[in-house]
């Protein structure tokens, strides 16, 4: 594993040069933060979080799964708990815990008269409850705090490295499995017609969301990273009927968001997952009243025109 | 001769399957037989476990009891071999969703690539093969929606949205084409185009099933007529299922069973 290890750092050295390369362009007022080495991991780990999360936002927001990835974000908490209990990296327990509650909501939906949001907000509470629990019991405050709401000035290598896998492994399985999960989430019921094994699809799916929502555990923490699941999907939905443009501006707009979310918490010294969530809002709201078909100032244009045309 | 044989198989044999949610019956002893290369028109009330048999036919719900064979084989089995080709009602699709119509028929072809070299098959589905992209522009034109291939679905009328999806089921080239209500919500003139493209699928041998409404065009297209309401109250020709006594028996047969099924020898 050490080859692992020193290439994945390595990579990452790589990848922040070349970053740096990139911030040296812009004025020095601009480019000073990042003349810390914690600021050059804590830019390297915004653009990847926002990169995936950016991706796997727009099959949150087309599904309907918002509050899936809500519930799968809350259960990862003791699953954190447990590992650390256990001495196991953070992540094993994270991955394991959200994935088993994302199969206990599907086990409640489909073998019960329960309803999905119900199933999803009962597995949620609880597995946070115990979550709280637990790490009341072992833990500090601080470490509570960095989990729901994440520490990206604090990245270390063990870290980015996972962030960096696991953005490798999204892209890879959305780049490979395109036609199954874009036809899984259009009309699941043809998927099912045209011989797909949907089940598969669909617990696939809840595994790269598990992994997305583990990798950006310490930047954003769990509470704020189902913004970066939601927020950036919504946008771009509202400014293009493609797919894949929809994707490339979702993915932009989650690294906008990430970028310009840190360097502002670094200047006003605020929380930086709260940072990059408020910026990611803001383009957002820009999108909502500016995008062209689908914003609300070319629909008034249009509603007043076509009411002009009326009149002879 | 073989063409003759072929005629006389049923596509369907549908084999005292009885099928419930939630312990309660849906259908009931539905024994019947659907004829090959022919269009069958299924007509009962709302309820009556119409699309219940239509996924028990692809094979994504399994009868409780009782056996189902499409073209002599399990229904499942023919669906992921692409035997079947399946149009949904309206509200099934996502039409916000962000894809034109040209790619929404091309999803049809998904089952297809599947043995489309692998390079193929892990790149976007734009660079597919380029027999694909024939059979979709083929459909499209079929349905007479070539001019809006590049418009995204959520912009098009209730018609035209029938129409895609008819494409897509086209691009599919099935044997079988299971349509759920093809006429719901359509204006007139694109009813008289799916009837005739229909009509058209027919002719070239294909086997047409559609669950519908519409009694109107059921009478005009329909080769036989399958009255069905939990249990088969009747199957032969038009002109004789789609008259007021056997109507009313469909009606009823939810509740009760006073009659035997009508069954006419094809």
């Amino acid at each position: 594993m050490a080859w692992f290890e020193s290439l994945g750092m390595a990579l990452i050295d790589v990848l922040i040069a070349g970053l740096m390369l990139i911030v040296g362009l812009f004025p020095e007022a601009l480019s000073a933060p990042f003349d810390y080495a914690f600021m050059q991991r804590a830019l390297l780990t915004s653009i990847l979080v926002g990169a995936i999360c950016g991706l796997l936002s727009c099959f949150v927001v087309l599904k309907r799964w918002s509050l899936l990835g809500d519930a799968i974000s809350h259960a990862v908490l003791p699953g954190v708990a447990i590992a650390y209990l256990l001495g196991w990296p953070f992540f094993i327990g994270a991955f394991l815990a959200g994935a088993v509650s994302a199969l206990g909501i599907g086990a409640l939906e489909r073998h019960t008269r329960i309803k999905s949001d119900a199933a999803m907000g009962l597995m949620f509470t609880f597995a946070f409850a115990l979550g709280v629990v637990i790490i009341g019991k072992i833990a500090t405050n601080t470490h509570l705090m960095h989990i729901l709401f994440g520490n990206v000035l604090g990245v270390q290598y063990p870290a980015l490295m996972l962030t960096l896998f696991s953005g490798v492994v999204a892209l890879v399985a959305v780049w490979v499995f395109y036609r199954s999960l874009v036809l899984y989430t259009f009309d699941p019921m043809q998927a099912q017609a045209l011989g797909f094994n949907t089940s598969v699809v669909h617990y696939g799916l809840i595994l790269l969301l598990t992994l997305t929502i583990v990798a950006s555990l310490e930047t954003v923490g769990i509470i704020l990273v189902v913004a970066m699941l939601i927020t950036p999907g919504a946008t771009a939905h509202l400014l293009t009927d493609r797919l894949t443009t929809m994707m490339l501006l979702s993915v932009g707009t989650g690294i906008l968001s990430a970028v310009l979310g840190l360097y502002l918490s670094f200047l006003f010294d605020v929380a930086s997952g709260g940072a990059i969530v408020l910026v990611a809002t803001a383009l957002f709201a820009v999108a909502l009243l500016a995008a062209p078909r689908h914003g609300l100032v070319g629909r008034w244009w249009r509603r007043r025109r076509g009411a002009a045309a009326m009149v002879p | 001769m073989s063409e003759v044989v072929h005629q006389s198989l049923p596509a369907v044999e549908v084999r005292h399957v009885y099928a419930a949610y939630d312990g309660q019956a849906v259908l009931e002893d539905v024994h019947i037989d659907l004829p090959a290369g022919e269009w069958t028109a299924i007509i009962g009330p709302n309820g009556a476990g119409k699309s219940t048999l239509f996924r028990i036919l692809l094979g994504v719900m399994k009868a409780q009891r009782g056996q189902v064979q499409v073209l002599g084989q399990e229904p499942s089995a023919q669906r992921r071999a692409g035997v079947m080709a399946y149009m949904a009602q309206q509200e099934a699709v996502e039409w916000d969703f962000p894809i034109s119509v040209r790619d929404t028929v091309l999803t049809g072809r998904y089952g297809h690539m599947r043995g489309d070299a692998f390079w193929r098959r892990i790149v976007p589905p734009r660079w597919c093969d380029p027999r694909h992209w024939a059979v979709v522009r083929q459909a499209l034109k079929a349905v007479d929606m070539q001019d809006y291939a590049d418009r995204p679905i959520g912009a098009l009328s209730g018609g035209q949205k029938k129409r895609v999806l008819l494409a897509r089921a086209l691009a599919q080239e099935a044997r079988v084409l299971l349509l759920d209500e093809p006429l719901a919500g359509v204006d007139t003139a694109s009813e008289r185009l799916i009837m005739k493209v229909l009509d058209g699928e027919r002719r070239s041998g294909r086997t047409v099933i559609m669950v519908t409404h519409d009694m109107d065009s059921a009478r005009r297209y329909a080769d036989k007529v399958l009255l069905l309401n939990r249990q088969v109250v009747g199957m032969g020709a038009p002109e004789r299922m789609l008259v007021d006594e056997m109507l009313a028996r469909t009606a009823a047969a939810g509740w009760v069973r006073d009659h035997e099924p009508l069954v006419e020898a094809s």
